[in-house]
C-alpha cells in the first residue's frame, strides 16, 4: 500500500460524507424538499473519492448527472450543494442548476451534465485549453457505461488522442444504463478496451476499493501530466439504489445487489485502516459523527435559506445584455 | 474605401482578432491547410500556425464541445461548422450545453465562443445542404444569432462576436461569399442589437436579413418603378433583435413585410410579425405579411428550387398585396 495514512483518512472521511450526504438527500427528497431527478451515488463512493483525490487543486474534473459526490470531493461545501438541491439562492448555482447541474469554478469542477456523454467533448476542450496555455493541469472526465455507446464518446476519445491531450477518462461502470444491462446495450462490454481502438491505454480497476482506485489514478494522472496523452480507466462499481429517486431498480436481483454490498468500500477501508493501526475505532466513530453533523447542518442551512428572488429569473443568461 | 469580398471579411476579422488577443483560436473541418471550404480562413494557418488554426476531424458535436470546454477555461475559440447543415449533428452541444451553461450554473462561467457556419440555398445543393434554420437558434435563449448581409457588416460584427463574453452563432450565407463591398482600412466594430436601414422609404417596411436583404433591395427597386417607396431594414442580429428600429419604421409606413429564406412556418418572420402586431395593431393599414421558403425540403431541380426559395418577385407580390 502506497497511499499515506493521512490520505487514507481523508478518503475515508470523503466516502462517509458522500454516503451520509446521499442518505440525507433521500430523506429530503421523500419529505418533498427536493424535486425533479435526483441520482444517488451510494455504493460508488470509492470511484469519485479515489480518483478526484489524486488531482491537484487546479486540475479540472467534469462529470455527468450523478455528481453530488464529485462536487463534494472537489471541495464544494455540503451546505452549498444541499441548498442547490433544495432550490435555494444559497446553492452552488443559486438554485438554478439542481441535482444534475452542480458546478463550482472555484474548486475547478466544470459541472454536471444531464445528457449522457455530453460532458466528454467539453472535458477534452478543457484539456486542449490547458495544453494551448501551457498549463500543467489535467482534466478528469467522468462517464458511465451507457455513455460509451454514444457518438460523442468516440469523438472525444479520437480528438483527445489526436492532439495528445492530458485527459483521464474515468468510466464509472455500474453495469446498468438506467435499467438496461451493459451486456444488452454494448456489443463489446470490456469498456476499458474500447480505448485501444483510439490508441489510448485502457485500464480497469476494482471500483469498490478506494485505495486501488487512488493508486491507479495517481499513476494515470502522472502519465497524463507528463505529456503521455489521454488514458482511460474503467472502475467497476455498483449503485445500491435505483437509477434515480423514482426508480425502484426492479430489473436487478436481490442476490446481485447483496453480493455487491458485501464489497462496500466504506467498511473495507475502515477495516484495513484499523488493521494497519492508522486509526482506532474511536476515530472511525468520530468521522461518522462529523459527517452526520455536516449533513444535518447542511439540511438545516438549506431549509432556512431563501428561494431565489423572482428577479433572478432573467439573471445570469448573458454577460452582456445587449438586447436593444 | 477598398472593396473586399465577403469571405475576405471573415479572414480579415479573424486575423485582426488573433493578432490582438492570443486567446483567440480557430478550429474546424478544413479550416487550416485548405483555408476553409469557402476560403474564409485562407492564409490564417500560415500566419498563426496549426495550433491556433486547428484542423479537426469530421465530428461536429465534438468540435462544439471542445470549443465550449476551451471557452470555460480561458480561451476564446472560433469554431467553424463548415455549414450549418452539419450543425444539426451538433444541436445537443449547441442547445443543451453551450446555450444553457451560464444560466444553469448560476452565472459562474462565461462562454466567450463563436460558432461560424455557412448556410442557405440557391445553388442546387439539394435537401440536406440548403438550410436556413436560424429560427431554431433564435428560439433558444442563451446564444446570440448574427447574420451579416455585406462584407462591411460581416467584418464589424465578427470582431464584436469574438470579443463578446457570450456564445454567438455567426451565420454566413453561402451565396454571399463572393459578393464585394466597401470596407474601411482601419479597425471598426459593429454593435449587436442595432439594425441597419439599407434603404429608406415611406410606404412599406421590409425586414430582411442575410441574402434576403439583397432580394429585398431588388424588390424595392421594382416597387419604386410602381411609385412605392419601400424601407429595407436589416436587423443584422436576430438575437438580440433591434425591435425598436423596426417598430419606429412601421409606425411611419404602417405596412410591413418580413422576409426570410428559411421555412415560413414558425419562422423568425412569424415572431417579428407577431411583435409588430402586438405593438402596433391599431396603427397598421394592413396585416403584416410573411415571405419565406415553401414548407418542403429544398428540391434539387433548379426550377423547383427557385419556386421553393423566396426572391425579389415574391417580396414584390407580398408588398403589392398590402399597398394596392
Amino acid at each position: 500500500m502506497t497511499i499515506a495514512a493521512a490520505d487514507q483518512i481523508t478518503m475515508y472521511r470523503n466516502m462517509v460524507l458522500i454516503r451520509r450526504f446521499e442518505e440525507g438527500v433521500a430523506e429530503a427528497y421523500a419529505d418533498g424538499f427536493i424535486g425533479g431527478f435526483t441520482h444517488l451515488y451510494i455504493g460508488q463512493e470509492a470511484v469519485a473519492t479515489g480518483s478526484i483525490t489524486a488531482l491537484n487543486h487546479d486540475d479540472y474534473a467534469i462529470g455527468t448527472y450523478r455528481v453530488h459526490a464529485h462536487a463534494l470531493v472537489r471541495g464544494s461545501s455540503a451546505r452549498s450543494l444541499m441548498a442547490e438541491l433544495y432550490g435555494r439562492s444559497t446553492g452552488v448555482c443559486k438554485g438554478k442548476g439542481g441535482s444534475m447541474h452542480f458546478f463550482d469554478l472555484q474548486n475547478y469542477f466544470l459541472g454536471g451534465y444531464g445528457i449522457v456523454g455530453g460532458n466528454l467533448p467539453i472535458g477534452v476542450g478543457a484539456a486542449l485549453s490547458m495544453q494551448m496555455q501551457n498549463r500543467d493541469a489535467v482534466v478528469m472526465n467522468f462517464f458511465g457505461d451507457g455513455a460509451s455507446n454514444q457518438g460523442v464518446f468516440h469523438e472525444a476519445l479520437n480528438m483527445a488522442k489526436l492532439w495528445n491531450l492530458p485527459v483521464i477518462f474515468v468510466c464509472e461502470n455500474n453495469f446498468y444504463g438506467i435499467g438496461t444491462d451493459v451486456r444488452t446495450s454494448s456489443a463489446f462490454n470490456e469498456i476499458h478496451k474500447k480505448a485501444q481502438g483510439y490508441g489510448i491505454p485502457g485500464h480497469v480497476v476494482n471500483g469498490m476499493d478506494v485505495v486501488a482506485v487512488r493508486e491507479k489514478c495517481e499513476e494515470l494522472v502522472r502519465y497524463a501530466r507528463q505529456g503521455g496523452g489521454p488514458v482511460l480507466l474503467e472502475a467497476r462499481c455498483y449503485r445500491y439504489q435505483g437509477h434515480s429517486m423514482t426508480d425502484a431498480g426492479k430489473y436487478r436481483s436481490v442476490a446481485e445487489a447483496e453480493l455487491w454490498k458485501k464489497r462496500d468500500p466504506i467498511p473495507r477501508l475502515a477495516k484495513s485502516m484499523l488493521e494497519s493501526g492508522i486509526v482506532d475505532a474511536v476515530r472511525i466513530e468520530a468521522i461518522q459523527a462529523e459527517a452526520n453533523e455536516i449533513v444535518t447542518d447542511a439540511m438545516s442551512f438549506a431549509e432556512a435559506s431563501p428561494r431565489p428572488a423572482p428577479e433572478a429569473l432573467y439573471e445570469d443568461l448573458y454577460v452582456e445584455d445587449a438586447r436593444a | 474605401m477598398p472593396e473586399i469580398r465577403y469571405y475576405e471579411a471573415v479572414s480579415q476579422a479573424l486575423a485582426e482578432e488573433m493578432t490582438r488577443d492570443p486567446r483567440v483560436f480557430v478550429l474546424g473541418e478544413d479550416v487550416g491547410l485548405v483555408g476553409g471550404t469557402f476560403r474564409a480562413t485562407e492564409g490564417l494557418m500560415a500566419e498563426f500556425g496549426a495550433r491556433r488554426v486547428r484542423d479537426t476531424p469530421i465530428a461536429e458535436a465534438g468540435i462544439i464541445g471542445v470549443a465550449m470546454g476551451a471557452a470555460m477555461t480561458g480561451l476564446r475559440p472560433v469554431a467553424e461548422l463548415m455549414t450549418l447543415n452539419f450543425g444539426i449533428v451538433a444541436m445537443d452541444q449547441i442547445i443543451n450545453h453551450v446555450s444553457k451553461a451560464r444560466y444553469m450554473f448560476g452565472g459562474q462561467v462565461n462562454l466567450p465562443m463563436v460558432i461560424r457556419a455557412a448556410a442557405g440555398g440557391g445553388t442546387q445543393k439539394g435537401a440536406q445542404h440548403s438550410h436556413s434554420i436560424e429560427s431554431w437558434f433564435v428560439n433558444a435563449p442563451g446564444i446570440r444569432v448574427v447574420l451579416p448581409s455585406t462584407p462591411y457588416d460581416l467584418k464589424g460584427l465578427l470582431k464584436t462576436a469574438i470579443r463578446c463574453e457570450d456564445p454567438v452563432l455567426f451565420i454566413e450565407h453561402e451565396m454571399l461569399y463572393n459578393t464585394k463591398g466597401e470596407v474601411p482600412d482601419g479597425e471598426y466594430l459593429l454593435p449587436f442589437g442595432v439594425a441597419d436601414i439599407k434603404r429608406p422609404g415611406r410606404d412599406v417596411t421590409i425586414v430582411a436579413w442575410s441574402k434576403m436583404v439583397h432580394e429585398a433591395l431588388r424588390a424595392a427597386e421594382l416597387l419604386a418603378i410602381e411609385g412605392i417607396e419601400a424601407e429595407v431594414i436589416d436587423p443584422r442580429t436576430l438575437d438580440p433583435l433591434d425591435l425598436d428600429t423596426i417598430l419606429r419604421s412601421v409606425l411611419r409606413t404602417r405596412r410591413a413585410v418580413v422576409v426570410e429564406e428559411g421555412w415560413r412556418t414558425v419562422g423568425v418572420g412569424a415572431e417579428i410579425a407577431s411583435q409588430i402586431h402586438e405593438a402596433l395593431f391599431y396603427e397598421l393599414e394592413a396585416p403584416v405579411q410573411r415571405v419565406g421558403a415553401a414548407d418542403v425540403p429544398t428540391p434539387y431541380a433548379s426550377n423547383l428550387e427557385k419556386l421553393a426559395l423566396p426572391d425579389a418577385q415574391r417580396i414584390v407580390d407580398a408588398v403589392l398585396k398590402i399597398t394596392l
